[in-house]
């Protein structure tokens, strides 16, 4: 457990715990994976330290042992020179240790305070709501945040959501606090902001550990970044010796990041009508306000904006898995508004959704069941009872060797294929049909940059083909790299459709913040 | 005609105080996030143990802790399963059923038909209990019915106003992200069922010694299930649980007050059974069902490492 | 520091699904015998009598399979709901439903109709009960998202008021001296039996049947398919496509539909008449959710399974008599059996090992 000396400054909210922070030498290994391998770092007092590298590097792993999270293989963790061991969350945060995760760690349906009360040590017995309310209130004022104590978590916004974990982390004490993939959720405008309370806590003291793989995020806000890659140290710098060159070499061991070729086609028939669609969310409120679009043979459309503006909502009712409230949407000329799932799917609709584990695949299923989830009862896999299993086997070894999935074989349960191979498994098995339409919803969140590159080509040699494709993405590289046209998407409603060559594209983060509608 | 109304209502919150007591433990057993279907073996367990602790040694309040703390240990074995190992928590708490229904039966054989000479007393309240009609109906009472209205108030108060109460019911809406919060889920949850459990033995003890007096296999006739419809109806909210229960209560009452009009008394056997299904229906149609329930009831929680 | 480390096991093999299953049945038989010892019964003794009791002679082996006879039934067409994550715990009634609409084929029909007519039509009714007494919670859950745990069971309280109405009632039998029992069953109406035993080959033949034709339709066809995708992830069947009420409504109308079958063999081939509830099921709806648990619910296993609880029930009744035990006894043994299956079911999905930390602490 926590040493005594920890524990006496948990009294103390305001005296310094931290002064430099060390990792020496740690392994982290999950099922004979190395998420980590005897990795170091080191970050001392008024100091950003960046943690580059592409998804699946293990910057995510390293900080959850420094949390507590995980308990690593080997290695230690030392506190201005002195071995500690960490072995919860409890323990990290005694030690002056706060995180903010990329997905919050917060309970939707209780209050800011009550989030706020759970873990906070000064937190009184009774009536814990009211009595911390004051405190709430005096940190949110320090950083300029607007926070209601009172109010629901799931009614903030994303941005909201992360200040209020902010203020957890700093009403616990934290000194050293880490920031995982943060601008994720954040509007430009938000980026900004949150960047310049960073250098505030910076300049009183704080440490701070970002973790992102975006590099000019790094170059902007840190002093130092160290770059892993495959749970290796692969290059450390001070951010004044390097550019994104560098950094980018460092981080994928290779020159160019994406060079992937989109050559000009004209778009033909319509595929897709949209005309104003209403769609209501979980809690019954409206979350698409009416939004009309068509899309094209041989287009990619992009929705861009921040997560939780109606685009799932939106995914949701094109692909039958959600009620139309108003609205009509056609595919080739044919009304399927509130159509069913699989005769949508017949007409000509496939669909890659945001969650892919949850939605995509029946994890426990073997790989070929799942090569077959949505075309299962069409003529070539089965007749009125039987299914016809050579085929689909046939069918699953098509899709391992065309669209690149790395499994033993076609026989193991699909939980076990890798992030990647699973997207790439799905992907493969709606297009292979061949849809008028693929709507596409975070295809490479997480994903490395192998799989993300082929992934994107993937995409592009769909609209080559003549395929339409509706893309979601939160990636704006992701969006211009692909895309020939882009809506914005913002509390429901677009703020506009732009073309790819349109020069107003350079205020998409305006548009993407609701402060500018074209 | 007085008479009648005063005694159909003392007999209503009679009936109702176990279903009650039961509805309370389930409802901060699923607040955690854990679904325990055991309640109608752990019921049975408290009502064989409060029964022959209080034949051996002629006391109902030791045979009323004797029954808490052989309910409490008997859940531990739910919480070992669906906390610890995971198992799906509908197969965990029907094993659980069934060992308990077992268990009572097995070591309540030698007492079946044996009659208790002494039973818990009624507390009549002074003053109170004086008052015309509402006196003799609400405060001359046994002791469980005035503890299982305490203990509602104080669950729910403990739910909605204490640290703890935040702690469990975050522990059943995001256990990871209380995890991250320094708190042990497993602990709480494991606490949780526990409690849950001591409840249970607490409206088993009542069956067997103050409402009838004497111990028979499956003397729980269902209450343990409409106990978890109850929890359902109640919105997981024990103040709510309290309308609820005697409710219930006046239906199993309603049973004896019709059967002299010539209803099968099978048919009248029935009605708490159509109840809890038509109760269940009402519930459906009420949208804040969704929002209530805790968001992670009944799904398995892994620790840390993924 | 010794400790425990355990992480997700990447395949199954055979051998581990065989290990757990002997480490479950000997925990669980270990336990029982804890329980046995505090209640003052000596456990080697009891247990022998229970295994030789249903095993042990051929008086015992045939009641063994008389016993089976339901759980293989009503083990198949649970272990087919459960696959569906549909917990129904209400094969109890939908067999004295299958019991009661069998036996009013045979009253009514029996002394009017040669047998190769009658028996089929009951078996045909018997199955219709049960399936419709196994609707009602599927639409109650598809449409109104009522648990069905609670559902089923209340219907089984309900069910068994039920038959008690009607046997003290209309049904009850002019011959039976005011007794609570219906009229026995004609001739042309009740199943014949192995000679010396009471094993109603009819049904038992009907229940091997389908228990291989739902084998087969697990693993084999798009009905099986959807079942097991809806089962591993309800999410990704949404997605997919797969009608939830359509399944639902099926795999009801097999689940409720073969308990049914059991009904009517069990008041065709034992009783002949319809009397009370208990009489008719003796618990066969809950002991066949452990046997659909041990059978992995794999509808062909479940025949083995069935043998081994059925064996169980036979060796229960033997101790009864011999150990003077309650009926309970039988609730004990298959209660802590269920929980070792369970804990059995953890190590098989993970993978538990012993290691030495290292670390200072």
């Amino acid at each position: 457990m926590a040493d005594p000396a920890a524990k006496s400054n948990r009294s103390a909210n305001t005296m310094k715990k931290i002064d430099n922070l060390e990792m020496i030498g740690i392994s982290k290994s999950f099922q004979d994976v190395m998420a980590n391998t005897d990795v170091n770092i080191s970050i001392g007092e008024g100091e950003i330290l960046g943690l580059l590298g592409e998804n699946g590097a293990g910057k995510t792993t390293l900080m959850n042992i420094l949390y507590g999270l995980y308990q690593p293989d080997s290695g230690t963790i030392q506190i201005n020179g002195k071995d500690i061991s960490i072995k919860s969350p409890g323990d990290s945060r005694r030690y002056g240790i706060g995180m903010v995760h990329q997905h919050f760690m917060l309970i939707p349906n209780h209050s800011v305070a009550e989030n706020i009360a759970l873990g906070y040590e000064m937190t009184p017995l009774l009536f814990p709501q009211r009595k911390i309310r004051d405190s709430i209130i005096t940190y949110s004022k320090k950083f300029n945040f607007d926070i209601d104590p009172s109010r629901s978590v799931w009614q903030l916004s994303a941005g909201e959501q992360q200040r209020v974990e902010i203020i957890k982390a700093l009403i616990n004490g934290a000194d050293l606090l880490i920031l995982d993939e943060p601008t994720s959720v954040l509007t430009s405008q938000e980026t900004q902001d949150l960047f310049q309370n960073l250098r505030e806590m910076k300049a009183q003291g704080h440490l701070i550990i970002l973790i992102s793989h975006k590099l000019d995020e790094i170059l902007e806000l840190c002093d130092r970044v160290t770059v892993l890659q495959k749970g290796r140290i692969v290059g450390e710098a001070q951010t004044t010796d390097v550019d994104k060159k560098s950094l980018a070499r460092m981080m994928i061991g290779r020159e160019i990041i994406f060079q992937i070729e989109k050559e000009p086609m004209e778009r033909s028939d319509k595929v897709i009508t949209i005309d104003n669609v209403m769609v209501k969310n979980d809690k019954d409120l409206a979350a698409v306000k009416g939004i009309s679009f068509s899309i094209f043979r041989n287009e990619i459309f992009g929705i861009a904006g921040v997560s939780g503006n109606g685009q799932r909502e939106l995914v949701e009712a094109i692909t039958g898995l959600r009620t139309v409230e108003s609205g009509r949407i056609f595919i080739d000329g044919n009304d399927i508004t509130n159509e069913s799932v699989r005769c949508i799917y017949n007409s000509g609709i496939a669909h890659v959704p945001e969650e892919r584990i949850r939605f995509g695949i029946a994890p426990g299923l073997r790989l070929y069941e799942n090569a077959i989830l949505k075309q299962h009862h069409k003529a070539k896999y089965s007749n009125k009872l039987f299914l016809a299993y050579s085929k689909i086997k046939e069918h699953a070894q098509k899709l391992l060797s065309d669209f690149n999935v790395l499994a033993p074989s076609i026989n193991v349960q699909t939980k076990n294929l890798s992030g990647g191979n699973i997207q790439k498994l799905i992907l493969g098995r709606e297009i292979s049909d061949g849809p008028s339409l693929l709507v596409a919803s975070h295809p490479t969140y997480g994903l490395d940059v192998g799989a993300t590159e082929y992934l994107r080509k993937q995409l592009l040699k769909r609209r080559r083909e003549g395929g339409a494709v509706l893309l979601v993405s939160e990636d704006l590289e992701e969006i211009f790299e692909l895309c020939d046209r882009i809506a914005v998407m913002f509390q429901g409603e677009f703020m506009g459709i732009l073309n790819s060559d349109d020069l107003r594209l350079k205020d998409i983060g305006l548009m993407m913040a609701g402060s500018l509608r074209l | 005609m007085e008479d009648i109304i005063i005694s159909v209502a003392q007999r209503t919150l009679v009936a109702g105080t176990p279903l009650l007591l039961g509805t309370i433990g389930e409802v901060i057993c699923e607040r955690s996030g854990i679904l325990n279907l055991g309640v109608e073996g752990v019921m049975s367990v408290g009502a064989v143990t409060a029964f022959i602790i209080t034949f051996v040694t002629g006391n109902p309040w030791f045979g009323l802790v004797a029954a808490i703390v052989a309910a409490s240990l008997i859940s531990v074995i739910h919480a070992f399963a669906s906390i610890t190992l995971q198992a799906s928590q509908v197969v965990s708490g029907l094993a659980l059923t069934m060992l308990g229904l077992g268990i009572s039966g097995l070591v309540g054989k030698p007492y079946i038909g044996k009659p208790l000479t002494i039973k818990m007393q009624n507390w009549a309240i002074p003053v109170l209990s004086d008052i015309p009609i509402v006196g003799p109906i609400l405060f001359d009472h046994s002791p469980f019915f005035y503890m299982a209205i305490v203990l509602a108030a104080l669950a729910w108060f403990t739910l909605e106003y204490t640290r703890l109460g935040i702690t469990i019911r975050s522990a059943g809406e995001n256990p990871m992200a209380t995890e991250t919060q320094g708190i042990n889920v497993y602990r709480v949850r494991y606490w949780c069922v526990v409690i849950g459990g001591a409840f249970s033995g607490m409206a088993g003890a009542h069956l067997s010694t103050s409402y009838s007096k004497s111990w028979i296999e499956g003397m729980t006739a269902g209450r343990g299930w409409i106990v978890i419809a109850l929890t359902i109806f109640a919105l997981w909210n024990p103040m709510r649980a309290i309308i609820g229960a005697f409710l219930f209560g006046g239906i199993f009452v309603i049973q004896y007050l019709l059967q002299p009009l010539g209803i099968s008394p099978n048919f009248l056997a029935m009605l708490p059974y159509i109840s809890t299904l038509f109760v269940l229906f009402i519930g459906a149609l009420r949208d804040s069902r969704k929002m209530n329930a805790p968001a992670m009831l009944a799904e398995p929680y892994r620790r840390g490492e993924r | 520091m010794l400790k425990l480390k355990v992480t997700d096991r990447i395949d199954v093999l055979p051998r581990h699904s065989l290990l757990s299953l002997v480490f479950s049945l000997t925990a669980g038989l270990l336990a029982i015998s804890v329980i046995f010892l505090v209640s003052g019964v000596n456990p080697l003794y009891a247990i022998f009598k229970i295994f030789s009791g249903s095993f042990g002679s051929l008086y015992g082996l045939k009641e063994t399979v008389t016993k089976a006879i339901p759980l293989i039934l009503i083990g198949g067409g649970l272990a087919v709901a459960f696959r569906a994550k549909f917990w129904n715990i209400g094969a109890e009634s939908q067999l004295l439903m299958g019991a009661i609409f069998g036996t009013w084929v045979g009253l009514n029909w029996g002394p009017h109709l040669p047998w190769p007519i009658v028996v089929p039509l009951m078996f045909l009714a018997g199955f219709v009960g049960g399936a419709i007494w196994g609707l009602i919670p599927a639409i109650l859950k598809i449409k109104f998202s009522i648990n069905e745990v609670i559902s089923t069971l209340m219907l089984n309280y309900i069910c068994n008021e039920f038959v008690k109405i009607l046997i003290v009632g209309p049904w009850r039998g002019k011959t039976k001296h005011g007794f609570p029992y219906t009229d026995d069953l004609p001739l042309s109406a009740t199943l014949s039996v192995l000679p010396g035993s009471r094993i109603h080959y009819a049904t038992l033949i009907v229940a091997v049947v389908t228990v291989i034709l739902l084998g087969i339709a697990i693993y084999k066809t798009r009905f099986g398919y959807e079942v097991r995708v809806i089962g591993e992830n309800p999410d990704a069947a949404r997605y997919s496509g797969i009608d939830f009420f359509k399944t639902t409504l099926i795999i009801m109308v097999i689940s409720g539909g073969m308990a049914g079958l059991a009904g009517v063999g069990e008041a065709a081939g034992i009783h002949h008449y319809l009397s009370y509830p208990e009489s008719i099921s003796s618990g066969y709806g809950y002991t066949a959710i452990i046997v659909a648990w041990l059978a992995k619910l794999n509808p062909l296993y479940v025949i083995l399974s069935a043998l081994f609880f059925a064996g169980i029930l036979v060796g229960g009744d033997a101790i009864q008599i011999s150990l003077g035990l309650p009926a309970a006894t039988v609730q004990v043994f298959n209660g802590t059996l269920l929980v070792f299956l369970i804990m059995g079911d953890f190590f098989l999905k993970n993978r538990v090992t012993l290691q030495w930390d290292l670390k200072r602490n």
